[in-house]
């Protein structure tokens, strides 16, 4: 070779154009496959929410299927009644309120700013599915899902996701076992406000007791655990004045 | 094998078996501590390294006579973390479900030992095709590794296979859970792969007293 790969200005122009060359190949890539992943990741959203109120291909009692991307929309169109934004007791109607980045907003009203706190309004077989969005973080990174409930707000199904738990421990907080057992707990303890804890020996592995607003926890799992009772607690409690409004009993 | 010189195949055979990359050259430690509780994410993270160590082989190879010595490191890192992220962006647009599977272990690639080890050992110093098998080679005796870690921690840890109940249900109490077997809690925390580690890399240095190094 002709070239001196020692030198130093060769180092530096080798760095340089290296640079360049990579990072334009990168941004050339994730550009061009941007509009494909926005588009993934608003189906994914809609099959969450549709997963909270029970609409999902489910077979047998342990698969985790959503409605397949093809029909989401249709779907959720059809399910999804109403788009709200909840404020204290209020609610406005906001259209495509389920896009709204819930991660910011949490954190402006935790701020005392004023944030956007969507709230979406389902409807399946006559009933009334109302279902928020939850954020928070678990051990290793951000964890988040979507719950809904009833007008007395006890809850009606659960959707969890997480961005790096551990395999076979903490990623498990998306597995039926642990997601089933939240339906039928409720969030108020009579007219006080609880949340739902993921408990360790509540000596309830099977969740019988509806009435003690704890669910097991999964062995191996604490901080993860935790973090889903923190993320309930948290963003529930922002909802809860309003919720409080639909009371029947 | 003829497709192959003997030579060559010795490059793909060599990590499988007497130079294994973890039970051998102990790299890669640290992967398969983290994500061998289950069987699926070994064998999803063993198929996402083979394609990173495959095509990094290949591409540092190439640019094996143009890279300045003083950077070598850095160029290499380089090139992981565009392939890693070129890969994670392809599965984000073309199969979203699958990427999300997969999310936890693309990053973890980056800080694979074996592929540095692979740059800076092989590839810098061959030719691209024989670079190619060999990272295949490694990539392969890695996964192989990770596969039966993953697959006694599945088993003895939650008495499943690819998340499907094979000792029969241990709440409803049915199958091997009806005559009193439990699952042993210990196997899905991470220092059990360790002993798992260490008992395939014992039974390997018994089979082989060639590999024992002297002490």
């Amino acid at each position: 070779m002709a070239i001196n790969t020692e030198k130093n200005s060769y180092t530096v122009v080798f760095a340089v154009l290296m640079v360049v060359v990579v990072g334009s190949l990168l941004a050339f890539v994730a550009s061009g496959l941007k509009p494909m992943i926005t588009e993934n990741q608003r189906f994914e959203k809609q099959q969450n929410i549709l997963y909270a109120m029970g609409v999902n291909d489910n077979e047998g009692d342990s698969d985790v299927s959503f409605v397949p991307t093809t029909e989401v929309e249709e779907a959720f169109s059809k399910y999804i009644t109403q788009q709200l934004v909840v404020n204290g007791t209020e609610a406005s109607e906001k259209e495509n309120a389920y896009l709204i980045e819930v991660q910011k907003e949490l954190v402006k009203v935790k701020n005392g700013e004023e944030g956007e706190l969507p709230l979406l309004v389902g409807e399946k077989d006559g009933e009334k599915y109302y279902i928020i969005p939850m954020y928070g973080k678990g051990l290793w990174d951000a964890i988040w899902g979507y719950i809904s409930v009833d007008n007395n707000m006890v809850v009606k199904g659960v959707f969890f996701d997480h961005a790096g738990e551990t395999p076979g421990l903490g990623a498990n907080i998306n597995q039926r076992f642990f997601m089933d057992d939240f339906k039928g707990e409720s969030i108020m303890d009579g007219n006080t406000y609880e949340g739902i804890a993921v408990a360790k020996g509540n000596n309830d592995p099977l969740n019988n007791d509806k009435d003690d607003n704890q669910v097991d926890a999964l062995a191996g799992a604490t901080i993860t655990g935790n973090g889903v009772t923190a993320m309930i607690k948290e963003s529930l409690k922002l909802y809860k004045p309003y919720l409080q409004t639909l009371r029947t009993n | 094998m003829a497709l192959l010189s003997k030579k060559d195949a010795n490059l793909i055979k060599d990590p499988l078996a007497d130079n294994n990359p973890i039970t051998i050259q102990v790299l890669g430690i640290c992967s398969a501590l983290a994500i061998t509780a289950e069987l699926k994410a070994s064998v999803v993270m063993a198929i996402s390294v083979l394609f990173v160590l495959g095509v990094g082989n290949v591409v540092i190879s190439l640019l094996r006579n143009i890279i300045p010595a003083k950077i070598r490191i850095i160029v290499q890192l380089v090139v992981v973390a565009a392939l890693v992220i070129i890969v994670d962006q392809v599965l984000k647009a073309f199969a979203y479900d699958l990427s999300k599977t997969l999310s936890v272990f693309i990053g973890l690639i980056i800080t694979n030992c074996i592929i540095m080890g692979r740059f800076e050992a092989f590839a810098l110093g061959n030719g691209p095709w024989k670079s190619f098998l060999d990272g295949i080679g490694n990539a392969l005796g890695y996964g192989v590794i990770l596969v039966i870690v993953g697959f006694f921690r599945e088993l003895l840890g939650s008495g499943t296979l690819f998340g499907m109940k094979v000792l029969g249900d241990p709440i409803a109490k049915t199958g091997l859970y009806s005559i009193g077997y439990e699952n042993n809690g210990f196997m899905i925390i991470p220092p059990a792969a360790l002993i798992v580690v260490g008992i395939i890399i014992w039974v390997q240095r018994s089979r082989n007293r060639a590999l024992i190094e002297e002490a």
